[in-house]
């Protein structure tokens, strides 16, 4: 009977949170993409504004009420969702339960509060090349957001309901580290289209 | 070689033992646990990455055959002054249709195929990344092909160059779908190649297997990594451009309207950032192919394998600072032309670093074999190196100015993709058929096919460098005679027919060779890398015992202790995950089999793709059937219920935290 030097891997547990798992990486790569996404759609704000003498071209600025409102909802949100984070990594279901009904209670409102923003932008998509990218800008945001709520709400519902293994405890962490994705997109965002019509 | 890149780290002190009795009974079991999916179901749910690998190639050449066969039309069609064989409207068609299919049908799926069947071969993994998501990719990329040529032979094929700029493009002046048409295939290919980037990306980070850390990567894996990032930093900049131009025709907004402050500068801006990285994602993993290629018919390791590396990253650095010498037609501050001159010279720092160093390997060559693989690697030398001085020359001010829009370019572009990318893809393909088919390729038929296609080529493309100095501009659809453009056109388009033989050669040896052609056993070429350790074509489950490598050339160096991979589990289809740098083991994960929901998720993408290019309520209500599809692909079909899990958490019976977090 022959035989060779072996490295014995079965004593390694079958996942691992953060850098170690495969979702993370996963997840880094959509935010590089969404990220320059964001960024591009900045240049482009930037370059249009560049190209007029005056900014916003011939309209109001968008109202700061709505805008600021879901700025205080989202920096908020990093709460319960850093949370529902800490309960996956100790394998808490109760508390993972706990914290995610909390975090989509905040993104429900998120998403309420933006249906206000659209209609507080005092311009239309189609009223000159300004409005354009406001929209565009903001609309790309809300499809971040409202994806994102979605697939949380999915993952809430399992936990409820089950199936479930020691996996979606990892789904759970990088959903959550995705959130901060958004959240942290939402800041020059924010600034973009409430502050830079009236500080330039 | 110093110690450091050939001794084993301590990871690899291995005190347990494989006998030969466990292997057989570990292969039994691998065998029924990874074996591809049966009937038609089956072919429609697998997520094996050879199985898919192998379609995206094929597909892809299947959309190379079409746009070539519109090339050899347009040749036709020039051949003379005056022809009438195509009309205007059809000739835009026809060579829209021809770039589109080219860039995004082609050139980069049939790279990303090759890695996508490769890549986990060389870093010695069970399977790839994100197997579901692999498949997702293909079918996105079959039904864009499909979408596109659909559309040619509806006569709504798109018609405005395949940068399809605005105003052309717009509202006002790109009346029907064909623009619409454009922008959604590009959609449908964007899609396919972030999420094989982002399979193939976290495939090398993290499933290498244990001794393979990041010095000891295989080149052409180091290459598509690197590509793959550039994939994820310049794809986004078509997505955001394509979108806003679907939104200026569908819902008239004005991002490229200048009547209402928009700007069609904006768009080339946008476009050429994404659409220069494009070009060297192209090039890229031939030049990561080209060093295997030139390695193992060299006998040696490439010469300065750590100056090759930083290379392919300064080349995809300085890749995103050059787009606007696409631009230099459109009147832009002169300090910025300048720059960008600048930028686009400096690109030819890393390209010769790489050139003198494979220069350098052949120079010193242990044994040098002039096998037709390396043939088509040679060849890139020199039609590469023409088409890089053309760059060159173009990426000055004045003699842009010059020859903009003229067949210069055009010359200039094609000794660039076809020299850069589609030589060296030939050769590829024709070194890894056997790994892929299990059987080898004629050599004679192979010599052959390439010395016609050598020849061919630089017939069709050398005298449109003179055609485009002498004036003759790009996309026109016929000339007068009394230009005297008519005997250089005849000579590209006698030059066309030379090169459609070769391929066809190149056609007829690969169906000869598929039925035929000597068995190829593991390792014909006597490769370095770890795809030469297992069986042609490689089994589902890739290797048995998964190899560890002590070395850069692990194959080379038989005499450095690498133990087998034993205890991943063979009734799952469990895989090792390793550690970024170091590829120390760190767990184990088990990957889901096949499925149907990529392909039903993809079904209804292409749905709501469609009907966006209609209304705009497409992309509300087409994105539901999306939503459904995807959480049934998501919804886990194994676990026990959260009551049952909390239990073994407060028992204490699940996985001690330390270990995994």
């Amino acid at each position: 009977m022959k035989s060779t030097a072996a490295l014995d891997v079965s004593g390694l547990p079958e996942f691992g949170f953060g850098h170690r798992s495969l979702l993370w990486w996963g997840t880094i790569c959509l935010m590089a993409i969404e990220g320059t996404a964001f960024a591009l759609t900045i240049v482009e704000y930037m370059y249009l504004k560049g190209r007029v003498p005056h900014w916003p071209p011939g309209f109001a600025a968008p109202r700061l009420l709505w805008g600021t409102t879901n700025l205080i909802i989202i920096l908020a949100s990093t709460l319960p969702n850093q949370l529902a984070k800490n309960a996956a990594e100790r394998f808490d279901v109760r508390g993972v339960r706990i914290w995610m009904v909390v975090c989509m209670v905040f993104a429900l409102a998120f998403n309420v509060v933006r249906a206000f923003e659209f209609t507080g932008l005092n311009v239309w998509w189609d009223s000159n090349a300004y409005g354009s990218v406001v929209w565009f800008l903001l609309g790309m945001h809300t499809v971040h957001v409202m994806t994102d709520f979605a697939d949380s709400l999915v993952l809430t519902v399992l936990f409820f309901t089950g199936p479930i293994d020691e996996h979606r405890f990892v789904d759970i962490s990088e959903n959550a580290m995705y959130w901060y994705f958004v959240v942290l997109a939402w800041i020059p965002i924010y600034a973009v289209i409430y502050l830079a019509p009236r500080v330039f | 070689m110093s110690r450091e890149l050939t001794g084993t780290p301590e990871f690899l002190d291995a005190d347990a033992r494989l006998t030969s009795e466990a292997l057989e009974r570990e292969e039994r079991q691998l065998r029924d646990t990874w074996k591809y999916a049966r009937g038609f179901f089956g072919w429609c749910a697998e997520t094996d990455h050879k199985r898919i690998g192998r379609r995206f190639l094929v597909t892809a050449f299947v959309w190379f055959a079409m746009a070539g066969v519109l090339a050899a039309m347009m040749r036709i069609q020039l051949s003379r002054p005056e022809n009438t064989f195509l009309g205007p409207d059809l000739y835009n068609q026809i060579f829209t249709t021809h770039g589109t299919a080219m860039m995004f049908l082609f050139a980069v799926p049939v790279w990303l195929a090759l890695g996508i069947y490769m890549v986990p071969l060389q870093v010695g993994a069970r399977t790839m990344c994100f197997p579901r998501l692999l498949a997702y990719g293909y079918w996105m990329f079959l039904f864009g092909g499909i979408f596109l040529f659909l559309n040619f032979f509806l006569n709504t094929g798109p018609d405005v160059g395949w940068f399809s700029y605005p105003p052309l493009a717009g509202p006002e002046y790109g009346i029907g779908k064909r623009p619409d048409v454009w922008a959604q295939l590009i959609t449908f290919s964007e899609v396919s190649s972030l999420v094989v980037a982002t399979c193939i990306f976290c495939t090398v980070l993290k499933l290498r297997t244990p001794g393979m850390s990041l010095n000891r990567i295989p080149l052409f894996v180091w290459s598509m990594v690197v590509v793959s990032a550039m994939i994820l930093f310049a794809m986004p900049a078509v997505m955001v451009s394509s979108t806003c131009l679907i939104l200026d025709r569908l819902v008239s907004t004005h991002f490229f309207n200048a009547a209402e402050g928009g700007d069609p500068i904006l768009w080339q801006h946008l476009f050429w950032f994404f659409g220069h990285p494009e070009v060297y994602i192209i090039f890229l993993p031939a030049l990561g192919a080209i060093s295997e290629i030139i390695s193992t018919f060299t006998g040696r390791p490439v010469v300065g394998y750590v100056a090759m590396i930083l290379s392919l990253i300064a080349t995809a650095f300085i890749g995103f600072g050059v787009w606007v010498h696409h631009m230099f037609a459109t009147g832009l501050p002169q300090l910025g032309q300048s720059f960008f001159t600048a930028a686009s010279i400096m690109i030819v720092v890393p390209t010769s670093v790489q050139i003198f160093n494979w220069i350098a390997t052949v120079w010193s060559a242990r044994r040098l074999q002039l096998t037709s693989p390396m043939l088509y690697a040679l060849s890139f030398f020199f039609i590469f190196i023409i088409g890089g001085l053309t760059g060159v020359m173009l990426a000055a001010v004045p003699l842009d100015r010059q020859v903009h829009d003229t067949f210069f370019v055009v010359a200039h572009f094609h000794y660039v993709l076809i020299g850069g990318s589609i030589f060296p893809l030939l050769g590829t393909v024709t070194f890894w058929f056997p790994k892929l088919t299990g059987r080898m390729m004629d050599e004679r038929l192979g010599k052959l096919a390439f010395w016609i296609l050598f020849v061919g080529f630089n017939v069709t493309f050398f005298p449109m460098h003179l055609l485009g100095l002498a004036g003759m501009p790009r996309r026109v659809y016929t000339y007068p005679a009394s230009m005297g453009w008519g005997d250089m056109n005849l000579l590209a388009s006698i030059g066309a027919g030379i090169m459609a033989l070769s391929l066809l050669i190149y056609l007829v040896n690969v169906v000869v060779s598929l039925r035929s052609g000597a068995l190829a056993g593991d390792n014909p070429w006597g490769v370095a890398t770890l795809d030469g350790a297992t069986a042609s074509p490689p089994p589902p489950y890739n290797f048995l015992p998964q190899p560890t490598v002590g070395s850069r050339e692990p194959l080379w160096h038989t005499d450095i202790a690498a133990p087998a991979v034993v205890g991943l589990a063979p009734d799952k289809r469990e895989v090792l995950v390793t550690h970024v740098l170091d590829a120390e083991p760190d767990h184990r994960y088990e990957m889901p089999g096949p499925s149907i929901w990529p392909l039903v998720t993809a079904l209804s993408t292409t749905l709501m793709f469609v009907w966006s290019i209609f209304s705009p309520w497409g992309a509300v209500w087409g994105s539901i059937p999306i939503a459904v599809a995807l959480i049934f692909w998501f919804w886990p079909t194994r676990g026990k219920s959260p009551e049952r899990l909390a239990a073994d958490a407060a028992a204490g019976q699940l996985t001690p935290r330390e270990m995994v977090s």
